[in-house]
């Protein structure tokens, strides 16, 4: 039991707590709130496993950009300050479903890897992250950039129903 | 370092994440469950890094997390525009077919 491990072991034991709480907490905030940690011991886990880069991200996009998003749409749907009843359907079939995927995923990877000793990874730097994106992956990364775009060009016309109306309008006049 | 650590830690969190999706009946709640899902997809591509030759893993998960940025985005878009016309946004409610909107098409087309 090296360092790392213990590390791992704790943050993977504070992303799966807290991973529990998002989904059974009766108060919509908290559940925010308790995801925040889960991705944060997340990116925890990222460093550790030496993917430097991808950990920042991780804290700038998720924890950043996400996770707000998500508290801002609690708030904007209105969403009662004390715990709200009526959240959940009845557990067993879900509980059933998501424990039968998450045990046994977990038994076919203890069963692939046993406990297999690797070594850590280098710590990766940016340099290395960039070569490897602007080398073997330069066309997944361009297409990436438009679905962003299309993403951001859906986003603002589902939010403004006057623009998809009027389209709506022009084509039937032009029809 | 014991890959079987973060494999599992991986394996338990998408497990939560499925069960969020399937347990809770509003919308905002199943899109966190489907961050915890993206996410424990993460930690998998990240381990792979560690346990296979090469470095497309990390690649890979700064992919993922771009997608899911994108992802919340257009989902919390219409779910905010569903509230917007219905007040409301419990998935159970969503009705993907409701006659009087087919009548005001078919009467739009008429005209």
């Amino acid at each position: 039991m090296t360092v790392a491990d213990a590390l791992l072991l704790a943050l993977g034991a504070v992303a799966v707590g807290s991973g529990a709480l998002v989904v059974t907490s009766a108060h919509l905030v908290r559940a925010g709130l308790y995801l925040v940690v889960s991705l944060g011991a997340m990116a925890g886990l990222f460093l550790v496993l030496g993917a430097e880069l991808v950990a920042w991200v991780q804290v700038l996009v998720y924890v950043g950009a996400v996770v707000v998003l998500l508290l801002f749409a609690v708030m904007l749907t209105r969403a009662p300050i004390g715990p709200s009843r009526d959240l959940d359907r009845p557990a067993w079939p879900a509980l059933i479903i998501g424990g039968g995927v998450g045990l046994g995923l977990a038994v076919l990877f203890v069963a692939a890897f046993r406990w297999t000793v690797f070594a850590l990874p280098e710590p990766g730097t940016a340099e290395r992250m960039g070569a490897e994106i602007f080398g073997s992956w330069v066309l997944p990364f361009e297409v990436l950039s438009i679905l962003l775009l299309s993403a951001l060009v859906g986003a603002i016309i589902l939010s403004r129903p006057d623009i998809g109306a009027a389209e709506e309008n022009k084509q039937e006049e032009d029809a | 370092m014991h890959a079987a650590i973060p494999y599992v830690t991986a394996a338990l969190l998408f497990g939560l994440g499925v069960y969020g999706v399937l347990r809770r009946r509003n919308a905002v709640l199943v899109l966190m469950a489907v961050e915890l899902m993206l996410n424990a997809v993460n930690l998998i591509l990240v381990t792979t890094d560690a346990t296979l030759p090469g470095h497309r893993g990390g690649a890979s998960a700064l992919f993922v997390i771009v997608l899911a940025a994108a992802e919340v985005g257009v989902g919390l878009a219409i779910v905010l525009q569903y509230y917007r016309l219905r007040a409301g946004v419990v998935v159970d409610d969503v009705t993907l077919h409701e006659p009087e909107n087919e009548n005001e098409h078919e009467n739009e087309n008429a005209r």
